[in-house]
């Protein structure tokens, strides 16, 4: 227990509603490092968040390219030079019988890159995080809404940041530690 | 918010009370006329100038246009059998271009009067085998190709088609006036089995009017190939004409990024599957081999038609699918119209490549047999021989036909299903 950091500030809100307004507010003050923690999806929340859009898609897309060369790399080398077999006359490496496994490849590394992307981009697996150390967070998979602003935030103050929270009609509002 | 569905609904009136319900008398009818003029005048001046092939050109026009009727038709009965809240605020625009079908009858008489010109390889094939031109595959199908029961299909047809328009647009007009959510639910259940009226009905169709062209040819997957760029077109059609009512002042409010946004996707969906259907037709017929098969594309290597093949790979699907790719082009407007009617052009050029190459007569054929192996500008230039002005005349006038008569239907009703139980989840809906 020596040596304890802070992490950010936690505060709870009793409504969608409620943390949508406390999030736009907060980042009209101008915090950055401001993250929401609620029971189901809130439409426009990441927007009032001020959070930019996902680079997920970008990776997405290199995957698929990737199905696709190697698929047609794989076919290219196995059955136009390595092994090449006639079958019913049909040329060894035809554009048509490549399109199925080009296309299951493409799909096969595009999928794989958009999960194990989306686990990259939120540096999961995770067993801990910080927040859980907060005394209601428990609630986030019930009833209950929250607001994270983090410690290496430039504006952040352990004093002036509790009290705004606060003003926003924050409750249980913490500073919690790493 | 959702308990809504178990009372009378509330209307649009209630929810959004700044979103015009109605197009304002009189408004508009400048430009419907103006549409039903430039479709007449261009079908019209496409007989005076087409000659003998004028019936493969009007084809080319009314197999494409009525892709966007039976789209419309599809798209209204999915909404209601998914129980859709995204889609209500465009669901009465898809009625009112299925409720284009009765006029879509009307305008298959100048099919059936070229249907000797049109369908000459089956109708006056000879089926009886003592003659010495005795054809007897034709003999064996005869049962089904037979002109009178082609002409009897054909109304079976568009009872179906014009039933189910008919019906879904009517009941969907009678909740504007009493918002009865049992209304909803019954038009879910019937969605069912016209949707399996819808799609026996559409492949027949697809068979009979441009698969029986080549009447030993033969691919079950052919009407799904059709009625998959039928529905993208519907869609560029509907990004395109309620973009043009907004422009006007109509929609604006009801219809946001949100919804062309998920119109888009299905723009490219269907473009997607129109690639996916074309595809599975070819290579099976590419691997199998069989010459009854293979005739078809064999015919489709000849006369320029290699290239457009080449062009509908690129156009109806490499560039389409890069292009419409990303989400900013599908929520920009200027981007998605742009691939709106990009893919209205290729959607006649793809009726041009399943109808043209069967034509044998008329004084824009092509000569027979050569530029198989020519070079582009050579394959190209002996498309272009092989087409007439007239198939974009045709297709052209009967979409501003298809315009004028759906604007007709848009100034009669209400924009929007204005008292659906599921127009606040409409009204409301985001893409995350």
């Amino acid at each position: 227990m020596t040596n304890t950091q802070k992490w950010g500030i936690v505060a709870e809100f009793d409504s969608a509603r409620a943390i949508y307004q406390a999030a736009e507010k907060t980042t009209a003050h101008g915090y950055t490092r401001v993250d929401a923690h609620t029971p189901f999806p809130v439409h426009g929340l990441d927007k009032a968040l001020k959070q930019g859009p996902s680079p997920l898609g970008w990776l997405v897309l290199c995957g698929g390219i990737t199905g696709i060369c190697l698929a047609q790399l794989m076919m290219w080398w196995m059955n136009g030079v390595d092994y090449v077999m006639w079958v019913s006359g049909k040329t060894p490496y035809a554009w048509e019988t490549t399109i199925p496994i080009t296309f299951e490849l493409m799909v096969l590394l595009a999928g794989i890159t958009a999960v194990f992307g989306m686990f990259g981009l939120n540096k999961l697996p995770r067993l801990h995080h910080p927040i859980f150390s907060h005394k209601t967070f428990w609630r986030v998979t019930d009833d209950r809404f929250f607001l994270s602003i983090e410690a290496t935030d430039p504006k952040f103050d352990s004093v002036q940041t509790v009290r705004f929270l606060e003003s926003l009609g924050g409750k249980n509002v913490a500073v919690v530690e790493d | 918010m959702t308990a809504t569905a178990h009372h009378s609904a509330q209307s649009l009136q209630q929810l959004a009370p700044n979103v015009t319900a109605k197009v304002r008398d009189g408004d508009l009818a400048k430009a419907q006329l103006a549409l039903l003029l430039i479709g007449a005048a261009l079908i019209g001046a496409a007989w005076a100038t087409g000659g003998k092939s004028f019936f493969f050109s009007y084809l080319v026009g009314y197999m494409g246009v009525l892709g966007i009727c039976l789209g419309a038709l599809f798209f209204t009965m999915i909404q209601h059998i998914t129980r859709a809240g995204w889609s209500v605020v465009v669901r009465r625009t898809a009625e009112n271009i299925a409720g284009a079908l009765p006029v879509m009858a009307l305008l298959f008489v100048p099919v059936l009067v070229g249907s000797h010109d049109l369908y000459h390889h089956w109708m006056d094939a000879q089926i009886d085998p003592a003659k010495p031109n005795y054809d007897s595959v034709l003999a064996g199908k005869s049962a089904w190709l037979d002109t009178n029961f082609f002409f009897v299909r054909a109304a079976i047809y568009f009872a179906i088609w014009i039933g189910l328009a008919s019906y879904f647009r009517g009941q969907s007009i009678k909740q504007d006036e009493s918002g009865d959510p049992a209304i909803s639910l019954r038009l879910a259940r019937v969605a069912a089995p016209g949707l399996l009226l819808f799609a026996l009905s559409t492949t027949f169709a697809a068979f009979d009017w441009i698969m029986s062209l080549d009447p030993h040819w033969f691919s079950t997957i052919f009407g799904i190939t059709y009625f998959s760029g039928g529905v993208m077109a519907f869609f560029a059609f509907t990004i395109l004409l309620t973009r043009w009512l907004g422009s006007k002042g109509y929609l604006t409010g009801a219809m946001t990024t949100e919804h062309f946004h998920d119109l888009g996707k299905f723009l490219f969906a269907f473009m997607v599957f129109w690639t996916y259907t074309n595809f599975s037709q070819y290579m099976l017929i590419w691997y199998a081999n069989l010459p009854e098969e293979t005739v078809w594309y064999a015919h489709r290597q000849h006369g320029g038609w290699a290239i457009v093949g080449t062009l509908l790979i690129v156009g109806h699907f490499l560039f389409p699918f890069a292009f419409l790719m990303s989400r900013h082009v599908k929520r920009h407007p200027l981007g998605l119209a742009f691939g709106a009617i990009f893919l209205l052009v290729i959607h006649c050029i793809d009726m041009q490549y399943l109808i043209l190459p069967n034509m044998e007569h008329g004084d824009h054929a092509a000569p027979a047999g050569e530029a198989a192996h020519g070079g582009f500008a050579h394959e190209f230039g002996a498309y272009l021989h092989t087409i007439s002005w007239a198939d974009f005349g045709c297709y052209v006038g009967l979409l501003a036909l298809l315009g004028g008569f759906v604007l007709m239907n848009v100034r009669r009703t209400n924009l929007v299903p204005v008292r659906d139980p599921r127009l606040a989840e409409s009204l409301k809906f985001q893409n995350i």
